[in-house]
Parts: C-alpha cells; structure tokens; sequence
C-alpha cells in the first residue's frame, strides 16, 4: 500500500469580490489530486486556468473555500500560522520568474540562511548548510555573498532551488521553474530537479504550461481547463496518447521541432479540430 | 548534467551610501555644512563667549568688533552666542517634528500597504484630510490652545507632515507587498514582523531617507516662519527669533536679520541638495536593467574561439525558393556606446539573406543578438545604439545609411513589424480601430471611411469573430491572442514587402500559438511576403520557417534551409540547442515505489 504525501479533495479557491454586490471570482472549482512521496505530479494548464492557483492554496497563499487539502492526514487548507511555520519544514516552493522571487537587496547568504534563522539555527551551522545548498545546486561557494542581479537566471534559479532546499522539504510546488529560461539552460534546471529528487526522495507538484517538460519530469499529470482537473492519471498516458478533447487539442497545438513531422502534425490538428467541432454540433442537436 | 560549479560574473562591489555620498561632488558639501552646524550648535556651551540670554543696556544694538564677533541685539544680547545655541533649538525642534512624522506616517503606511482591509481605508481618508488643512493656519490656531511652547507646535507640525511619509511607504509597500520573494518568505514560515523588518524595510529605506532630508528642510523652514511671526517660544533662543528681532530693528542694524537668515538658508539648502544626491546615488546603483532590451552579452570568454569558427552554410536545396532577393544583409555590426566613450559591440559581422516570399528564422538565446539584427534592419535600435558596419540592402537601397527621413517612408509600408508583447504594443488610450486606421491613412493616403472599411476586412481577415465590436474596442477589453491578431492586421494593412516578426507567439498560450502562426503562414502565401522571424522555439522553426540562421553571442554560427539544419546540424552550438529539445524525450513513467528510485526510475532512454 502506497502512502498518500499530499490528499487534495474537491478543493474550491474563491476570490473576494472587488466592488459592491460583485459575484466571487471561483478560480479554482472542485479538484481532487494526490501526491505520493518521492513522486512529481505534473499540473499542465494555459493561462488563466488555475493551475498556479492550486499551486498556492496547497502553499497556503489563496483562500481555500471548499474541499480539504490533508498533508500526511492533517487537514492544512486553513492552516494558522503557527501550523504554517511547523509546514515551512515540509512543503516548499520555487517560483517561475527569478527575477522577481528572490530580495534584489540580499545577498545570496542570507536568502539562503532565512528559512534556517527562523528555525533558530546556530549561525555557524547555517553557514555550513549554505555551503552544502551551493554544492547541491552545482553554485560556486563564493556565491554566497553576492547579490541576485549579479547572476543569470538560470542561476538565480538554482539560488531559488536551494532556498527551497534549506528545510529538507518533502515537497516542493514549483512553479513553472524552467519556462522562464533559456532551452539550453532550461534542460540542465530540469535534469537538476530530477537529480535531487532520487537524491532525496522529496516530492514535486510541478507546475507548467509546457506539456514537453511535464512529460519529461513527471510520474503522474494532471490537466487543468477553466478550473477544473479534465484529464489526470500515468504521465505518459496523459502527454502521448490523451482522452480529453482539450488535452488533445493542447498536444496537437504544440508544434514538433521538425520541418516534416510538423507538417503533418498541423495537418492532424486542422482534421482533429474539424472532428472536435462536428462532435460539438451534434452534442448541441442531441 | 556537468559536477563543475558554474562560473559567475566578477563581483559588484557594495559601497555604502555614506562613501557614495562623499564622492558625490554636492553630496559631500551638504555634509560637511550640515556637520559644521551641528557641530556648533552642540559645542555651543563650549563656543559661545557669552550667555545667549544676558542681556546688557549698555550693549544695545552694539556694532560687530572685537567684543562681539557679530555684534549685539536689541536687548544687548550677543548674535553669534545666540546664533550657536538657537542651533540647538531650531535643529532640536525640526528633528522633534521628523521624528513625529516618521513614527505615525512609515508605521501607518506599512501597517495600511501590508494588511490592507479597514484600516487602510481609514488611514488613507485621514491621510486626505491631513493634507488638505493648512499647516500654518492650524499651528496659529493650536498655538491659541495649547499655548507658546515650541516642542508642542512641532508636535502638531510632525502630525501634519506624517502624510509626506504615509503616502510614501504605502507606496512602495503595495508594491512589494505581491512579490515573488515576500510569497517565498511566508511559505518558509517567517512571521509578518519578520517578513517587514527584512523585505519590506529595506525597500522603503532609501526613499524614506531622501524624504526625511527634504522633510527636515521644511520643518526648520516654517519653524523659523513662526518664531518670526513673533508666535515663538520668548524663553529660548531661535533662528526665526532672531530673525523677528533683525527685522524689527532693520533699518538701525541691518546686518541683525541677515546672520539667523544665511544660516537658515544654508542648512535648508544643504538639505535639500543632500536629498538630490542621495536620490541620484540610490537611483544609480539600481544595477542592470532586468530583462532589458538589450541584452549585451559580454562574452568575451570565448570569443577568440568563435572567431576562429567561421559560420556553417549549408548548400542551397534544389527545392528551395529561388525568388527576387528581396533584403541582404552583409557584415553588419551592431554597437553600444557607453557612458566612457567606448562601445560595446553586440553584433557582430552577420550576414543574412530574405528571398521574396520566404520566411527567414532567426534562431538563438538571450543575448544572441538576434533581436538586436531585427531592430537593426528596422533602424529602431535603443538609444546609445547604433550600426557600426556593414549595409543592409532592400530594394537597392541601404538601409544603415538611409536619413531618418526617408526611414520612415520605408518602415511601416515597405517593412512591417510584430511585437512579442502584443499588449505593451497598443496604445490603451485608444480604440483598435483608430489604431488600425492612423498608419492607412498615413502610409497610403486614404479617406477615413476607406480606412474604416480596410481596417473592418483586415480584421475579419486576421480571424476575428466580430471585427465590428473589436474595432469600437479598447485595448484592454481583448484577449492576448486577440491582441496579437489585430498587430498582425496593422502589420499587413500596407501590404508590406517584408515583415519583422520578433517573438510573435512567445506571450501566447500553445493552442493560440497555433492559430497565430496558421494565421501568419496564409498571410504569408498570399501576399507573398518574405519575413524574418525571431524565435527561440524550434517548433514555431519547424512550422514556418524555409531557411533558419542561427546565432550565439552576436554572431552567425550557421545557416541554410530548415531541413538542413534540423537533420545536418554542423555546428556544435547548434546540436547543443537540438539537444535541449524535449519534445521527442519519452515521457517518465510510473513512480516505481519498491526498490531504490534511482536504479528503476531510468529518466530518459
């Protein structure tokens, strides 16, 4: 028997209206998804769809209206602070812009040692994990003293990395980690993720709107549309041969890094296309 | 995955403001000026010859000499004694009334940007309301109430400056308050004290520093307006008393008003320049732009190495078009100049050919420069930019040393221009429509109710279901792809020749990607048009392009038709690049829970 990390049930994600007697805006409307640990589940969506949404409510960052989200059997969606801080060792996030996650007026050092000084570590201990998050990430050790804008986003994501590190999580909401990123530099980001998860066994909710980079990373993947999972089961399943209209048109929309493939690739997506909409008229008939 | 650590840039130096501040030509005068006087007041006791409060008769309105240094006042008391200990006062009372408005206006403003709800919204009405009183109508009427005392008058003056600071930190802290890195802070369970101290602070410091200069100019200002409205405090000495006292007696000594005036003048002129210097010093030392336009690649590493690489061209294919050359790019070298004279050179001998009615990828990373060759050909470098060899010949004519002139008459109807951003790219103060109308008429010389009528088919064209809303619509009423299709409308509403596509589907999602790029490959057919499109994607490579050139650090490492390339890869660069693709990797299967992860769970085959 396999035992559940992260439980998400039927969770609902509404947002206070702006102005008088506005309707809430429900991001995200009733989605189950569970991860095991040492696992990556991939969450792929266009924009808009709530992917990122689902993403923060498990990091406790959007209010969770509905549903339960259960990490290890405890009930985390309305977590109080104190809980939050005790989760800080569990879960754990790596944002999708560089530029904007890490403090511009830090050094590396002591984005690094935050999350350890808020665990009341000893400033020479601190010091050391510093330098063996650096190794981890593959960063020079005289890193550690110098400010983000002195890297280059690949970099500054490997600082991101570590940061999420620091706490010996055992689950990590990445937020489009990689799409950020250069194509080169972007495969070595992922071949990182990938290193440190048989590495540590930590799990990742891997967010991404790329659904090449969710098949390479992930075990299980779970499609989002207009809030709501529409397709969720084997990786590879999911990404080469889907059974949701939407998915299949997400698969078929991506081109094929090859002149005479693509062609027929987009030859497929027009008659895919063409079959979808007949099967939307006739729905409408029935 | 490589074991070395990567190799970082050399590293910034971080000089405090301070040593900046004495560098900086009026930073470092403001200093010392302010530094003297405060150092005169607090030695005062020590400097002052006399009592700043003994007065003699005998010494009434006595001339300066060697008795008193700057003379006596109209009591007999001495100026320059006076002078010092009314710095004391005069400094005292200002910093009293910056203290007030720092505590109430920096905590409020970031209690009010960080929590937001109720008491934002109170704080903000009492914020208007604070500004809108007359500061010096209320410090007369307060001064009827609670009496002559100059610290509570500069109390009250503090409450009434708090909005300058309110308004500030509010500022700044909704600006942080949704960053990425406050978000990361919370989730690795630092308190809101913590999150304050640490991130939101330090945003706020600088500007809060610059204002607390200006604000102290301001106070010893109308302080010094009171004491010479005579509203002072009689018991202590101060500038604007003796400011009072000069006045009255300026026809029997009229040197009395000028020493308390040059003082005044002095410190509330060092502190406003002082503001300026710590604004220009704080600005500077921003760094680099991020994700700027240019990205100049300093990759002198390897650049000897590059040079000796000369650019792989693969052979021409039978099949391939054989047009009217319509744009041929030779030698061109882009440049930077920089602030010490010099350049820095971000393109690098490229060469580039576009045959009518096909389409030219440009194929590289950030920083390759393959924008930079874009704009080039549009002659819309960033400032400081410019051409620094070659030519680029369109029609027979070249470009790079075409007048701006006659560069316009040939942007826009000869060449044309999609943006990656297609948001940032109209004008939100307008309708579609007059925006899809402005170039027609202008470029082609039609009537407004012609303009209309292209301007409606365009749209329908571009595939937008309701052309007639989207023309009446502003900017932010559309969607991103919508966007996108109604640039691609004004991109083609002059039928141009050739077309700059830089990035054009990079902000879309995938599934409107591919309409995006269906909707430009029709286009393209039909008008026959060739184009150079800028991509990272190899997908949008594959899909559209005949001939790709791709580039790394400014320079062209190898070109020739799209099949070529893909299958024929010569250049190590660019099978790196092929390498990094995904798209053909097998999927990663099942977790394998049983046994050890990392001998069953095989990445990649």
């Amino acid at each position: 028997m396999t035992e559940t990390l992260l439980d998400i049930k039927d969770v609902v994600v509404e947002y206070p209206p702006k102005g008088f007697r506005a309707k809430p805006f429900k991001a995200i409307k009733g989605v189950s998804l569970d991860i095991r640990p040492g696992e990556t589940v991939g969450l792929v969506g266009e924009s808009g769809s709530g992917k990122t949404t689902l993403g923060r409510s498990v990091l406790g960052l959007a209010p969770v209206t509905g549903g339960s989200i259960k990490y290890r059997g405890q009930e985390i969606s309305n977590a109080t602070r104190a809980q939050r801080r005790e989760l800080s060792h569990e879960i754990q996030v790596v944002f999708q812009d560089p530029y904007t996650s890490l403090n511009p007026s830090m050094t590396i050092e002591q984005i690094l040692t935050e999350p350890l000084t808020v665990r009341k570590m000893e400033r020479q201990a601190a010091n050391k994990r510093v330098a063996e998050l650096l190794d981890q990430v593959r960063l020079p050790h005289d890193a550690a003293h110098r400010l983000p804008r002195e890297f280059s986003g690949g970099q500054r994501q490997r600082v991101a990395i570590a940061r999420a590190l620091a706490l010996d999580p055992k689950l990590i909401v990445c937020d489009e980690p990689v799409s950020a990123l250069d194509l080169s530099t972007q495969a070595r980001v992922m071949e990182l993720f990938i290193e440190i998860q048989e590495r540590t066994g930590v799990a990742y909710l891997f967010i991404s709107h790329d659904l090449a980079v969710v098949r390479h990373l992930s075990h299980r993947v779970a499609v989002m549309y207009h809030g709501e999972i529409v397709e969720w089961g084997d990786g590879g399943q999911v990404t080469s041969a889907p059974e949701h209209p939407y998915t299949q048109r997400l698969l078929m929309a991506a081109p094929i890094p090859d002149p005479d493939r693509q062609a027929k690739h987009r030859a497929d997506r027009l008659r895919l296309l063409g079959i979808q909409r007949e099967q939307d008229v006739q729905a409408g008939f029935a | 995955m490589t074991g070395a650590p990567l190799p970082l840039p050399a590293s910034a130096a971080k000089v405090s403001l301070f040593r900046k501040l004495l560098i900086h030509p009026t930073g470092a005068v403001s200093l010392l000026v302010l530094f003297l006087v405060a150092l005169a007041s607090i030695l005062a006791p020590v400097l002052a010859p006399y009592d700043p409060n003994a007065s003699s008769l005998k010494d009434v309105l006595a001339k300066a000499g060697s008795e008193f240094l700057l003379g006596a006042d109209s009591a007999g008391r001495d100026v320059f004694s006076r002078l010092l200990f009314a710095g004391q006062f005069s400094l005292a009372g200002a910093l009293v009334a910056l203290t007030v408005a720092l505590v109430i206006g920096v905590t409020a403003g970031l209690i009010a940007g960080y929590h937001g709800g109720w008491f934002d919204t109170v704080s903000s009405w009492l914020t208007g309301l604070l500004m809108a009183l007359p500061g010096m109508v209320v410090l007369l009427a307060a001064r009827a109430v609670v009496g002559q005392s100059m610290w509570l008058s500069m109390v009250i003056f503090g409450v009434l400056l708090s909005p300058a600071f309110f308004r500030l930190v509010y500022a700044s802290v909704t600006a942080v308050r949704n960053e990425l890195y406050v978000d990361a802070a919370r989730v690795s369970g630092l308190g809101d004290v913590r999150i304050i101290g640490r991130h939101i602070l330090t945003v706020v410091r600088a500007p809060v520093i610059i204002q607390s200069a200006m604000v102290l100019g301001i106070a010893i200002a109308i302080q010094a307006g009171l004491e010479f409205l005579g509203l002072g405090d009689r018991t202590i000495p101060t500038w604007g008393s003796m400011l009072n006292d000069g006045f009255i007696n300026i026809f029997k000594a009229p040197t009395l008003v000028l020493w308390p005036a040059l003082v005044i003048g002095l410190v509330c002129v060092a502190l406003t320049l002082l503001a300026n210097a710590m604004r220009d010093e704080l600005e500077r030392s921003r760094g680099p732009v991020k994700k700027g336009r240019k990205a100049a690649p300093t990759g002198a590493e390897n650049a000897s190495e590059k040079r000796g690489n000369a650019a792989v061209v693969h052979a021409e294919e039978p099949s391939s078009n054989h047009g009217e050359l319509l744009l041929e790019v030779t030698d061109l070298g882009v440049g930077y100049d920089q602030p010490d004279g010099s350049t820095t050179d971000v393109v690098h001998h490229v060469n580039l050919t576009v045959r009518r009615g096909e389409v030219h990828g440009l194929v590289g990373e950030s920083g390759s420069g393959k924008t930079q060759t874009a704009f080039s050909i549009l002659r819309l470098l960033p400032q400081d930019g410019r051409i620094t060899g070659g030519s680029i010949l369109f029609e027979g004519r070249d470009l790079a040393h075409l007048s701006e002139k006659e560069m316009t008459k040939v942007r826009g109807k000869r060449i044309a221009y999609i943006p990656q951003e297609p948001m940032s790219n109209l004008d939100a103060a307008f309708t579609i429509g007059s925006q899809l109308m402005e170039p027609m008429r202008v470029c082609l010389g039609i009537s407004k109710t012609e303009a209309r009528k292209r301007a409606l088919a365009l749209l329908a064209k571009v595939g937008i279901p309701h052309p007639e809303r989207t023309f009446n619509s502003y900017p932010h009423q559309i969607s991103g792809g919508m966007a996108q299709r109604v640039l691609i409308a004004g991109a083609v509403s002059c039928e141009p020749d050739l077309l700059i596509a830089d990035e054009p589907t990079t902000a879309l999602d995938v599934t409107v990607q591919a309409e995006v790029l269906n909707l430009l490959r029709e286009l393209q057919e039909e008008l026959k048009m060739g184009v150079i499109l800028v991509t990272h994607n190899f997908g949008v490579v594959a899909d559209l392009c005949d001939r790709v050139t791709v580039m790394q650090s400014g320079r062209v490492v190898e070109t020739g038709p799209v099949r070529a390339i893909f299958n024929d890869a010569k250049h190590p660069y660019t099978r790196k690049l092929l390498e990094a693709i995904l798209e053909d990797t097998a999927p990663r299967g099942p977790l394998v829970t049983a046994g050890t992860p990392r001998e069953l769970n095989g990445v990649t085959p």
